[in-house]
C-alpha cells in the first residue's frame, strides 16, 4: 500500500518551545556537538491502489489548510514513501 | 436574547460559560459541534478546553467541525462571536481572526489571576468596559503565545484590533504582550483568559475588597446583551 509523506516544521524564524526543551535536556547530558534542535511533525497517509497526480494534488491542499497551519508552520516536503524504508539503530 | 454556546469532544468550560450567560441576563443555548444548526441565537461562545486532546494543533479539528461553517457565516453576517482560550484557537484556526497560538515560551501550563488591559472598549464584547482599563480573570493554558507576523501585528495595532493586552508580566510569551484580539467588524473576539471563571463573587479572583470577589468577566457577557439591544 502507498504511503504518502507529509513533513511539517515550525516556521524558522519562530520559537520553537519543544525543541528548545530537548536542546536544553542535551545540554545537560554534555551534548554539547548540538547546537539546536527543532521538532517537526511527520504525517503518513496510506492509500489504495497507486498514487495518481489527483491524489498528490488533494494532499497538497490537506497540507496547506489542515495539517499545516501556515501562520505558524511550513510544509517542507511531501513525497512518496520508498517501500525499502531503512531500520533505525536498535529495531 | 439567547447566546450560544458549543460544546466540542473535550471542551471543559462550556458548563461554566452558559452560566455566566445566565449571570449576565440572557438565556444559554447549548449547541453540539456535530450539528449545522445554531438555533437561532443571537450570539455566540466558543468556551474553553482541550478539543480532541490539542491534537494537530490547539484548536485545528474542532476548527472543522460540521457547527463551523454555519459559525463561520454567522460571523460574517456581524453575529457577536467570543473565542475563550481553545476557543479562541479555533477562531485562528478558522480563519475568523488572524495569527495563531503556540506552546507558551517557557513550555509549562500556566494557570494564574492574570491583569489585562482592555485596549479597544468598542466591540461588541467590551462596551461595558473603559478603554484601557485593567481588569483580572483567570488564565489557565499550555499553547497560549500569540503569534502573527511583524506586518499583521502592525495592521492589528495600527486598526485597534488588540482588545486586551497582558500587564504586570506576559505570561506565555505573546507577542507585544496580546491577549485578544478582534476581526475588522468587531464582533468577533478572541482571547486566552477566561471571563467565564470570574462572574461571580466567591469564585473569582481575589481582589483589595475581598478573597475571590473579582467578577470582571461578567461584563463581556454584558456588553454583548448590550450590542444585541442597541441593534
Amino acid at each position: 500500500m502507498p504511503t504518502i509523506v507529509v513533513e511539517v516544521m515550525p516556521k524558522a524564524e519562530l520559537l520553537d518551545p519543544q525543541g528548545k526543551a530537548v536542546a536544553g535536556a542535551l545540554h545537560r547530558l554534555g551534548k554539547n556537538e548540538f547546537t539546536g534542535v527543532r521538532i517537526g511533525k511527520r504525517f503518513e497517509l496510506t492509500v489504495e491502489g497507486e498514487v495518481t497526480e489527483a491524489t498528490l494534488a488533494e494532499v497538497r491542499a490537506l497540507a496547506d489548510d489542515m495539517f499545516s497551519n501556515q501562520v505558524i508552520e511550513d510544509v517542507v516536503k511531501i513525497y512518496v514513501a520508498e517501500d525499502a524504508v531503512v531500520a533505525p539503530a536498535g529495531a | 436574547m439567547r447566546i450560544g454556546v458549543i460544546t466540542f469532544p473535550g471542551s471543559l468550560d462550556d458548563r461554566d460559560a452558559q452560566r455566566a450567560v445566565r449571570m449576565a441576563g440572557a438565556e444559554p443555548v447549548a449547541l453540539w459541534h456535530g450539528d449545522h444548526d445554531l438555533q437561532n441565537v443571537d450570539a455566540i461562545v466558543l468556551p474553553g478546553g482541550f478539543s480532541y486532546g490539542d491534537y494537530l494543533r490547539a484548536g485545528a479539528i474542532a476548527s472543522h467541525a460540521p457547527i463551523m461553517s454555519e459559525v463561520i457565516d454567522a460571523a460574517e453576517r456581524g453575529v457577536p462571536v467570543l473565542g475563550i482560550c481553545n476557543g479562541f484557537q479555533m477562531l485562528t484556526e478558522a480563519h475568523l481572526l488572524p495569527g495563531g497560538l503556540i506552546r507558551n515560551d517557557h513550555g509549562s501550563f500556566i494557570r494564574r489571576d492574570q491583569t489585562i488591559v482592555v485596549e479597544n472598549a468598542d466591540t461588541a464584547w467590551t462596551t461595558d468596559f473603559e478603554q484601557g482599563e485593567e481588569i483580572v480573570i483567570p488564565l489557565k493554558n499550555a499553547e497560549g503565545g500569540f503569534i502573527a507576523s511583524q506586518t499583521e501585528l502592525d495592521r492589528l495595532e495600527g486598526e485597534g484590533r488588540v482588545v486586551f493586552r497582558y500587564s504586570g508580566i506576559n505570561p506565555n510569551g505573546s507577542l507585544r504582550d496580546i491577549a485578544g484580539i478582534t476581526n475588522e467588524r468587531g464582533n468577533v473576539v478572541g482571547l486566552m483568559p477566561h471571563p467565564e471563571h470570574a462572574i461571580e463573587a466567591g469564585f473569582g479572583p481575589d481582589t483589595t475588597l475581598a478573597m475571590r470577589s473579582g467578577i470582571d468577566g461578567l461584563r463581556f457577557f454584558t456588553s454583548a446583551i448590550r450590542a444585541l439591544q442597541t441593534v
